[in-house]
């Protein structure tokens, strides 16, 4: 392909990276930049070209070791759920902005462990993008055509304006603000469309390998085993290749927490928590996917190439071998993809903890203790852009002067073995409170110097004196100390080596010195806050152990010169809101330098905040006590906020209580005002009748004698009502009250019965209705007997009253149950109307109803039987399902 | 003579009314609910009509929508006789097109008098 185009194609594809990333910015809000989806495939910034290309050379050199550097993460998420919550708390809590801020943050804001983590981070990761380069450098030449192309300085070589290209992109969006603990959606956006896009190439290619230059999966497997070295690259190889694996994979697991750009996507560009529980499965299925194909692309590659070419580039080649340009493009591009997203997200990663944890707190503070707002936070920005640059440009030189030698996954692997240096501190560190700085910054650096003795040195040897035998006979000639053979340990590899016997000494070290050497006070106090992290959610500006004296006018003039007047004020109204701190005050409190300490930390990083705050305020020594104690306080505080908590949720509801209470009262008032409506009502009409009747015979002197009887009659009848309705009311008023006091006895349910019948057995008999009282055995039950003959009554005489003369027969018997007894009345009248059966112990249910009246009674008898029959605790109910008259039951407790 | 039609299902105070307008030369029909009412009314076209409100069956509003609805009823009046005694329900009485609202216990003279005025 010819060159020019497709430098064109790659100025296109940049610009829309760009555009995307411009978009993002400016659409922050969007639901298509914040979504869980962006979170996680931004997660796949881990998938660089290494897996893109490197995965491909392994898996045909040396079969599916490729995987372990992918089951080390698919291991590790669903630890994230706890783990990693906790790291992300931790950081929003504390402004934290790269793994350098949150380790020397955790040992009390050491600004040394802050710089060492810093350059091992470097150390690690400038050699990782520089491979990157190569990638870039070694693809293009691939695509192009190969002769007419020979890279002769650095300005004609294409790579070194895609990398400077990189950093003009780096620089633009990753500096946007000074806080270099805020978001930044465009590039996380762009990094999570080239995570598709790198994605989706690739499963073209390893499509079209299989299916289309071979016929499927079947095929290839069949092909390749017939090669010779195939059983050997597709098995275990006993108990130390074992070893090997177990080692690979806990290197990647190390790696997934800790390689600054898997600590920056993960943790500082976080924003939901909740994107978590998306990550753990999502993630692992994006892996997965990534890695279906690689082993089919790589014995596809073997088949169809001899052994000269480099097997990393199968993907590529395998389309250019079959002249299709067009798909060759498509793998480039999404080679291309990984690259970007992965030097982009490093050397953001990179450069704000150059900026933040060496260069500002090792040389700027002064300048930025004079300067005013504007300048100073010019000032960071720069610092952030040449350290973007600087660490590209050394990158890129690595690249051009060493790279050569080595294939992408070597210098990842090596890269990862460094990185597992900062694992004991951060890991051990995170859940026991004991690590101290000092352990932490021996442990590392014993770590360090064991990579580079088992294996950097090697490899330096190699190239300065172009022979192995440094590697074959050791130092002074000792067996023991063989760099690949540490001590006799010769059956793992170079790496797997190398991680085990850095890891083991580097954790010694630092359990050794962290048991004997206490940390300070500062440390105690950071170690406490991480580790128990929960304890502080809502008390961190509270749980700070700070003594001292420092004036609060200082400290304000000191974030002026960070944040600005305006953002200073309105942080400061904020704070004395929060605690309630009069403005007046001139002296600060721990609360506020660690306010202030947070404030800044997100532009310049936690070690050089402690240290600028330090330089206004005269802070004392603590002791150990006093550590616990303002931590235990704290903790009470906590507590006592618990009970306060519960104290207001127990007021609220009460309030809700008393509101539903009076809601009640009110509906209660509602029915006695009806009530003593339907009550007035009721008086009235005997009431009418008498004085109707009364007046007539005052004017009626003509009247008959027999008219003037009647009338008379009228008037005693109704007179009657009227004081049968009045006790009724008065009675039922002193059941409903419990003024009542019922005098329970034994009484013989049959005999009360009979006395009942009695009482009404002459209307029975005027009436001509049948009474059947099934009566035999001798049933006991306890209540008052003249309530209960009055509820007898009662039913006797309403199912008198609707039962048709001649014809009509009441039955009345009692039945013994378990928890007492039960009485049943029931008659073979007209029944209950079905839409009045729930109402028919109601008060004066049938005026309140139906505008009726009944025909005679006060229409109070049932609720007064259904009160009396209450307060005996028993039942009283109508039988809904009889339908030969009507049928009441009540029951009466033993 | 003319003709009163007393619609109450109280037989007690039906009776002392009955009285009082025979005794007045009415010519006096009695109903116990609306229906019977209804009935009535058509049939004789009463002058008057007396009628309480809480009845069986057929209410006395529902019974005055009725009359009201009967062309040949036209020229009857219609008094409501009945213990409900709140503004609001006297309102409703007279809205319904009741001619007057006379509420219980009443004094059995001045209802008398107070018929003859409606008619006159």
């Amino acid at each position: 392909m010819n060159n020019y185009l497709l430098i064109s194609i790659i100025i296109v594809y940049l610009a829309l990276l760009f555009l995307i990333a411009f978009w993002a910015e400016k659409n922050s809000k969007s639901k298509w930049v914040n979504n869980p989806y962006v979170y996680v495939l931004s997660l796949a910034v881990y998938c660089s070209a290494w897996t893109y290309y490197g995965s491909v050379g392994i898996a045909s050199q040396s079969g599916i070791s490729f995987l372990t550097i992918y089951l080390g993460p698919v291991i590790s998420l669903p630890l994230w759920i706890l783990v990693m919550r906790k790291i992300i708390r931790i950081s929003k809590q504390h402004k934290i902005s790269s793994i350098a801020d949150f380790i020397s943050l955790r040992y009390g804001n050491n600004r040394f462990l802050g710089a060492l983590v810093t350059l091992i981070c470097v150390f690690a990761i400038v050699p990782y993008i520089s491979l990157q380069l190569k990638a870039i450098s070694e693809t293009f030449e691939i695509i192009t055509d190969e002769t007419s192309y020979v890279s002769t300085s650095i300005l004609d070589d294409s790579t070194f304006y895609i990398a400077v290209l990189l950093a003009v992109f780096v620089a633009f969006f990753g500096t946007q603000a000074t806080d270099a603990s805020q978001r930044r959606k465009g590039i996380m956006t762009t990094v999570a469309v080239e995570s598709v896009l790198k994605l989706a190439f690739f499963l073209i290619a390893g499509i079209y390998v299989t299916f289309f230059l071979f016929d499927g999966t079947t095929d290839i497997y069949q092909q390749a085993s017939q090669i010779d070295n195939f059983k050997q690259i597709t098995s275990f190889n006993g108990l130390e290749s074992g070893f090997n694996w177990m080692f690979t994979i806990m290197l990647s697991f190390f790696a997934i927490f800790l390689l600054p750009r898997q600590f920056h996507v993960a943790v500082v560009e976080n924003d939901r928590e909740r994107y978590l529980k998306k990550a753990i499965w999502v993630f692992p299925l994006y892996l997965l996917l990534f890695n279906i194909f690689v082993i089919f692309i790589a014995w596809g590659g073997n088949l169809s190439f001899d052994q000269n070419v480099n097997q990393d580039y199968y993907t590529l080649l395998l389309p250019l071998q079959n002249n299709n340009i067009v798909l060759a493009m498509i793998v480039f591009l999404g080679g291309f993809s990984a690259v970007i997203s992965m030097v982009v997200v490093s050397t953001l990663a990179l450069s704000t903890m150059v900026s933040n944890n060496l260069i500002i707190p090792y040389g700027f503070l002064d300048k930025f203790i004079k300067g005013n707002p504007e300048k100073n936070a010019n000032n960071i920005k720069n610092i952030r852009r040449i350290s973007i640059f600087t660490l590209i440009i050394i990158a890129y030189f690595f690249y051009v002067n060493f790279s050569y030698e080595l294939s992408l996954f070597s210098i990842g692997l090596i890269s990862f073995v460094v990185i597992a240096q900062l694992a004991p501190s951060f890991f051990i560190g995170l859940f026991w409170n004991r690590g101290s700085a000092k352990a932490a910054k021996i442990g590392m650096i014993v770590g360090v110097l064991t990579v580079v003795y088992t294996l950097i040195l090697p490899f330096i040897m190699n190239v300065l004196t172009g022979s192995n035998s440094f590697v074959d006979q050791g130092v002074f000639g000792i067996s023991l100390l063989k760099p690949y053979e540490f001590l006799g340990i010769d059956f793992l590899s170079p790496e797997a080596h190398a991680f085990f016997w850095s890891m083991f000494l580097n954790t010694f070290s630092f359990l050794t010195v962290s048991l004997l050497s206490k940390g300070n006070y500062r440390e105690r106090n950071y170690a406490e806050m991480f580790v128990h992290n929960s304890n502080y959610t809502n008390l961190q500006d509270g749980a700070f152990v700070w003594k001292g004296e420092a004036y609060v006018s200082d400290i304000r003039n000191m974030l002026n010169r960070f944040l600005g007047e305006e953002r200073t004020e309105r942080a400061l109204n904020l704070f004395y809101l929060k605690y309630g701190i009069s403005k007046e005050e001139e002296m600060a409190d721990a609360k506020l330098i660690n306010f202030s300490e947070k404030l800044l930390t997100g532009s310049i990083g936690s070690a050089s905040a402690r240290i600028l705050i330090g330089s206004v305020a005269k802070e004392e020594p603590v002791s150990l006590l006093e550590v616990l104690k303002i931590l235990e306080e704290s903790k009470e505080t906590i507590a006592i906020n618990k009970v306060l908590q519960e104290k207001s949720e127990e007021l609220t509801k009460l309030t809700e209580q008393l509101k539903s209470a009076n809601v009640e009262l009110l509906e209660q008032d509602r029915l006695k005002d009806e009530f003593l409506d339907t009550v007035a009502h009721e008086l009235k009409t005997p009431i009418t009748s008498i004085k109707a009747a009364s007046e007539v015979l005052v004017e009626g002197d003509d009247m008959p004698i027999e008219l003037r009887t009647k009338f008379l009659d009228n008037i005693v009848m109704d007179s009657d009502r009227l004081a049968r309705l009045i006790h009724n009311i008065l009675d039922l008023e002193k059941l409903s009250t419990g003024k009542e006091i019922l005098e329970i006895q034994s009484n013989q349910i049959d005999e009360t019965i009979g006395k009942a019948i009695l009482g009404i057995s002459q209307i029975a008999s005027n009436k001509k209705i049948k009474i059947v009282h099934q009566n035999g055995n001798e049933i006991f039950a306890n209540y008052d007997e003249d309530r209960m003959l009055q509820v007898l009554t009662n039913l006797l005489s309403n199912a008198l009253k609707f039962s048709e003369p001649e014809t009509g027969t009441i039955k009345i018997m009692a039945i013994k149950k378990k928890k007492g007894i039960e009485v049943v009345v029931e008659d073979n009248g007209k029944g209950i109307p079905k839409e009045d059966v729930n109402y028919v112990f109601d008060k004066f249910y049938q005026s309140k109803h139906q505008n009726i009246k009944k025909p005679t009674g006060s229409g109070l008898g049932l609720a007064i039987s259904k009160k009396i029959i209450e307060s005996h605790k028993g039942k009283i109910w109508v039988d809904k399902k009889f339908n030969k008259g009507a049928r009441f039951l009540f029951t009466i407790p033993k | 003579m003319k003709k009163i039609l007393i619609v109450d299902d109280e037989p007690n105070i039906v009776m002392s009314l009955e009285y009082a307008f025979k005794k007045k030369s009415f010519e006096v029909y009695i109903a116990r609910d609306g229906g019977e009412a209804i009935q009535i009314a058509e049939d004789k076209i009463p002058d008057v009509i007396l009628l309480d409100i809480m009845m069986p069956n057929v209410d006395g509003y529902e019974t005055l929508k009725q009359i009201k609805n009967n062309i040949n009823l036209r020229d009857t009046k219609v008094v409501f006789l009945s213990a409900k005694n709140k503004v609001a329900d006297i309102e409703k009485g007279l809205q319904m097109g009741a001619d007057k609202y006379l509420t219980k216990p009443f004094s059995v003279k001045k209802l008398v008098s107070e018929i003859n005025e409606l008619l006159n």
